[in-house]
């Protein structure tokens, strides 16, 4: 590229000269400055998003593990770290049923199905099908609000605690005094260590905050499509760009729902 | 762009949509987390079991990255810029894991 630019190179210095995609005048990466900026910011997030489930390798790691040979039938307790079957195992309507993981395996299905309905909406962009992107974005936005709703309930039930409480024997201000906790908060924590509520609040909370900047978004790009904003423009890649955002909350969701509730 | 925009006016209307691959990557990835809960539930937790789900869980995040972030479709350069800083999660993970379980030994 470059060398054609030079008037004065002889013919045998152009031919020793490779020309390299790096001269300029091209777009190496061949994306756009919005796509590409979209992965770094997304890359950045992934760095974030790590931190702080690494963080919860470490807490976890530093606190004794719960064995049945030592600890007896499990029980939740302050000595070890609970095993999160037994804390998330309750689903809506169905009081005092022990449903392990089944409410997060719905809210898992919800983010992935809202995921399709998101590449689904990037494809019709493809076409310019206007029609089409604004069904399959109405679909997202419904998928994200389900999954904040059910997010919400796990919630209010996880900081409400079980019916019977769990009894703990704790020295404040010098003394041995027994009480009874009831759900979780920053403090205190019927599950287990407060440092897994903690943890529970900041992970899935931050995760929470990412999936309702998404919904927001999301609306945004409804709007703007129902309006007519990218049919004038002639393409639809705003709508591609929300969409990897939206399918990172989906993938960083995986990774939360392995490392918090399966393992 | 991996996908170039096919306009009115060069097919004469509305293109079908190419849905094929994307319903693929869906039952594949419900395929996958079916199989966490069942093994979740029939297989005793141990360090197997936890090599098992990190395994299926980087499945599915290739999926995820691969065919609905069209992170396949990209340049390589464009692939390995994103993927290879990612390498310093996989050190802070090791060293942090090593330190907390030095941090129980001295509790």
């Amino acid at each position: 590229m470059a060398a054609t630019t030079v008037a004065s190179t002889t013919q045998s210095e152009m031919t020793e000269r490779k020309a390299s995609i790096w001269d300029g005048g091209n777009e190496p990466l061949k994306a756009s400055y919005g796509k590409l900026m979209m992965w770094f910011f997304l890359l950045s997030d992934a760095f974030t998003f790590s931190a702080l489930l690494i963080t919860y390798g470490l807490i976890r790691f530093s606190h004794t593990a719960y064995s049945e040979a030592v600890h007896g039938p499990f029980k939740f307790a302050q000595e070890y770290w609970p095993i999160p079957e037994r804390v998330f195992d309750a689903i809506p309507f169905f009081h005092d049923i022990h449903a392990p993981l089944v409410f997060v395996g719905i809210m898992t299905f919800v983010l992935i199905a809202s995921s399709v309905t998101m590449v689904l909406a990037v494809e019709a962009g493809h076409r310019n099908d206007r029609h089409d992107v604004e069904k399959w974005m109405l679909w997202t936005i419904l998928g994200g609000a389900t999954f904040l709703g059910c997010q919400a309930w796990e919630w209010t039930h996880f900081i409400t605690g079980t019916e019977a409480g769990t009894t703990i024997r704790t020295l404040e201000n010098g003394n041995w005094v027994t009480k009874t906790l009831f759900g979780a908060n920053l403090v205190a924590n019927q599950y287990g260590p407060p440092a897994f509520a903690d943890l529970f609040f900041f992970i899935t909370g931050f995760h929470g905050t990412h999936v309702l900047s998404g919904v927001v978004l999301n609306i945004l790009i409804f709007y703007n499509t129902a309006v007519g904003v990218y049919e004038r423009r002639g393409h639809y890649e705003m709508v591609e760009k929300v969409g990897l955002y939206w399918h990172f909350v989906d993938l960083v969701w995986v990774f939360v729902f392995t490392f918090f509730y399966l393992v | 762009m991996a996908h170039h925009p096919q306009h009115h006016a060069s097919t004469g209307g509305i293109a079908k949509p190419q849905t094929q691959a994307i319903w693929k990557t869906f039952w594949i990835l419900l395929g996958i987390t079916a199989l966490e809960f069942i093994i979740a539930f029939t297989m005793k937790s141990g360090p197997l079991r936890v090599a098992i789900f990190v395994g299926m869980t980087l499945v599915k995040a290739f999926y995820i990255v691969a065919e609905f972030m069209h992170l396949k479709g990209e340049v390589k350069f464009l692939i390995w810029s994103i993927l290879i800083p990612l390498v310093f999660v996989i050190w802070l993970l090791i060293a942090l894991i090593v330190e907390g379980g030095a941090i129980d030994q001295v509790r």
